[in-house]
């Protein structure tokens, strides 16, 4: 995107922190105990788990995967998943260092478990019927292909033909660059169903959680009537590593934080993990016509 | 008797039309490349460096040019001999260029930027400036103007040519503000039913401090909802660079074209290849499997049309490339005109939703279980009167 130089990146944290990264992330200790990358804290695990995967130390919120997610927010079996199937096609045919675009998935479906970035389904919400879709963080980044775009799109356009609310919990590094264009057209494609959902009056809740940059924050994740961020979540347009490799100046500290999206007027509310589906239900019954 | 002897007229029109078509095309260059008052003639130091023997040619045709200044002796011959290799050379280079090379002609300091087409191809051009907000972004130049007959707003992406103007336009590279200003102006000429022409020339969208403090994804995001759905023509050029997000942030309409050797991706090539190979340096590698050439974009279904260029490449004949820009704008608003408002409408929302719908298509009808397409099917049969229904 911007000129990239060699020069060293000047994060001032840039060894604890590793949210945005295509690199596999820092193995955590085997075994029962977990280090918080928030407080350093040794945890033991089930004890995280029990907490919704936040840390009871200093409420740092893990990144967790789309199965998780849904378990968390959706009541018990009421997701109704559909085009859990559909996987992708490789439009350009994509080769690097060695291998494909498509040994890349394969690897990512073995590691995640999931066929794709992103999960639909129609679910319900403390008893309130909604169209679900929600973003997975392992497979690739998170990142938006055409699979991604298309899904978001047919949830559209089953939130309208049913006049269902729309609650998307975007998680993603941006467009997928093995797609090229295609991936770049995802943004468009999102935002124009998006238009429709509008103009027929339906709610979209964006939930914007740990890491929203690049091509997914530029287009559907900040379309949305009420936009709800995670704490300490990284949300904005370019990666904090680009910035500071682009302009060479330390980044402020908390810098393209939730907090900070929240102080400079782009997300409507920062709620905790266990808050989410509360919030959400009475978003949606205000939003009630 | 009068059909044949049309026939036997057309033939030879066509015959003598050929020729005088061949005669025409390098002489033409040779000519223009002499012009005197060719600002962008390509001097030593604006070779690629792919481009070497042609640099070596134009060495030998200064030499020549100097020494029968000198001493007075007539060389016109062999320059001829020189220029007519240099086309050539041209030729053979700009037929196949990498993916690399075109994003090497399409960053060259030479080539048009929106100034030029400004001058050139919009005639009573009336900036509108600032997005209300906050200030008035350089990156990003918004105005009221006429290409050919049609009434326009033209919004643009600036790089500038000096050092100072790049500066004040921050390499092309816009802030919040400039999408903001761009789709302000939008709204205006929705109002008033002016079609919109963006030229898209940006390294992408700027990745500052201020940028992000002030919403740069929600600017970005804003322009793509709302193009999606403005009620006037929209058509979208790509003169020099298109990258990334920062391009799509006024890159969505009607038609979207692209000059011959612009490039249009997802991400830089050297940035592509920071992250997937690891090193910056594979760059052209990157450009290769990005796939960001206008030809295979075209083939990708992804562009609408390409805009020729001239002989080797928009810098070396800034008039000329301006003007096929033109005339497929001209050609273009005039077609889209000719269409109702809602059908315009829905063909591009079609025509974005339709982004890589090829293979997703495919893959829903295998996907989608036997006993949904089996109700789908019978959903679809026409119900005819007195037809026997079972409850299921
Ligand atoms: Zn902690």
């Amino acid at each position: 995107m911007a000129k990239k130089t060699k020069s060293k990146p000047v994060l001032s944290k840039a060894e604890g922190w590793n949210g945005f990264s295509l690199k596999p992330r820092k193995d955590m200790p085997e075994g029962l105990w977990m280090q918080c990358p928030g407080c350093e804290h040794m945890l033991y695990k089930s004890a995280v788990e029990k907490n919704m995967n936040v840390c009871p130390e200093c409420n740092h919120h893990f990144r967790i995967e789309a199965a998780i997610r849904i378990k968390y927010l959706a009541d018990e079996d009421s997701f109704q998943e559909i085009l859990s199937e559909m996987t992708t096609d490789d439009p350009l045919n994509f080769k690097f260092r060695g291998t494909t675009y498509k040994q890349r998935i394969k690897s990512d479906e073995k590691k995640s478990g999931a066929r794709e970035a992103m999960r639909i389904g129609k679910a319900f919400i403390k008893g309130r019927a909604v169209f679900l879709a929600v973003m997975e963080p392992n497979f690739l980044m998170g990142s938006m292909g055409f699979v991604v775009g298309e899904k978001f799109c047919t949830a559209v356009d089953k939130a309208i033909e049913e006049a269902l609310p729309l609650v998307a919990v975007c998680c993603s590094g941006g467009a997928r660059m093995h797609e090229g264009v295609v991936s770049l057209g995802q943004m468009a494609k999102t935002s124009a169903a998006l238009a429709k959902l509008d103009e027929a009056g339906g709610l979209f809740i964006s939930v914007l959680t740990d890491p929203t940059t690049g091509g997914v924050s530029a287009s559907f994740a900040m379309l949305g009537d009420c936009l709800i961020a995670e704490p300490g979540a990284l949300i904005g347009f370019a990666g904090p590593r680009t910035i500071a490799e682009t302009i060479k100046v330390e980044l402020p500290e908390g810098f393209q934080t939730s907090e900070f999206m929240l102080e400079h007027g782009f997300v409507d509310m920062i709620v905790h993990r266990r808050d989410l589906r509360s919030e959400i239900a009475r978003l949606v019954d205000y939003c009630q016509k | 008797m009068p059909a044949v002897c049309g026939q036997l007229f057309y033939k030879l029109f066509r015959q003598v039309h050929c020729v005088f078509f061949l005669l025409r095309m390098p002489w033409r260059d040779i000519l223009i490349a002499n012009m005197p008052g060719n600002k962008n003639k390509i001097t030593n130091g604006d070779h690629l460096d792919f481009e070497d023997t042609v640099a070596d040619l134009d060495q030998q045709t200064d030499e020549l040019h100097r020494l029968s200044s000198v001493k007075g002796i007539d060389y016109s011959a062999e320059i001829r001999r020189l220029r007519k290799q240099q086309v050539a050379e041209l030729k053979r280079i700009y037929s196949n260029l990498n993916a690399w090379q075109t994003v090497q002609v399409a960053r060259h300091p030479k080539r048009p930027i929106l100034t030029d087409y400004l001058d050139m191809m919009v005639k009573d051009f009336r900036e509108l400036h600032g997005d209300r907000c906050f200030g008035d972004d350089r990156a990003i130049i918004t105005g009221f103007g006429h290409i050919g007959r049609e009434r326009v707003l033209l919004v643009g992406q600036n790089k500038g040519r000096n050092t100072k103007e790049k500066v004040a336009c921050n390499f092309g590279c816009p802030n919040p503000e400039g999408y903001r200003k761009a789709i302000l102006k939008m709204k205006l000429a929705e109002k008033f039913g002016i079609p919109v022409v963006t030229l898209i020339d940006t390294p992408g969208a700027y990745p500052g401090i201020g940028a992000e403090e002030r919403g740069q994804a929600q600017a970005i995001a804003v322009n793509l909802i709302e193009m999606s759905r403005l009620r006037v023509p929209i058509i979208c050029i790509v003169i020099g660079e298109g990258g990334s997000g920062g391009a799509l942030g006024i890159g969505v309409g009607d038609r979207l074209a692209m000059l011959e050797f612009a490039y249009y991706s997802v991400i830089s090539p050297e940035g592509c290849a920071a992250i997937l190979w690891r090193d910056g340096s594979q760059a052209p590698d990157a450009a290769e499997a990005l796939k960001l050439t206008s030809k295979d974009l075209y083939k990708l279904k992804l562009v609408d049309a390409i805009v020729p260029e001239p002989l080797g490449g928009a810098h070396r004949n800034v008039h000329d490339t301006i003007y096929n820009v033109e005339k497929y704008i001209v050609k273009t608003l005039r077609e889209l005109k000719r269409t109702k408002i809602e059908n315009l409408l829905e063909n591009r929302y079609k025509k974005l939703r339709s982004i890589g719908a090829g293979p997703t298509e495919k893959l829903r009808r295998k996907t989608q279980p036997a006993k949904d397409r089996i109700k789908a099917a019978l959903k679809a049969l026409p119900a005819k009167p007195g037809q026997i229904t079972t409850k299921v």
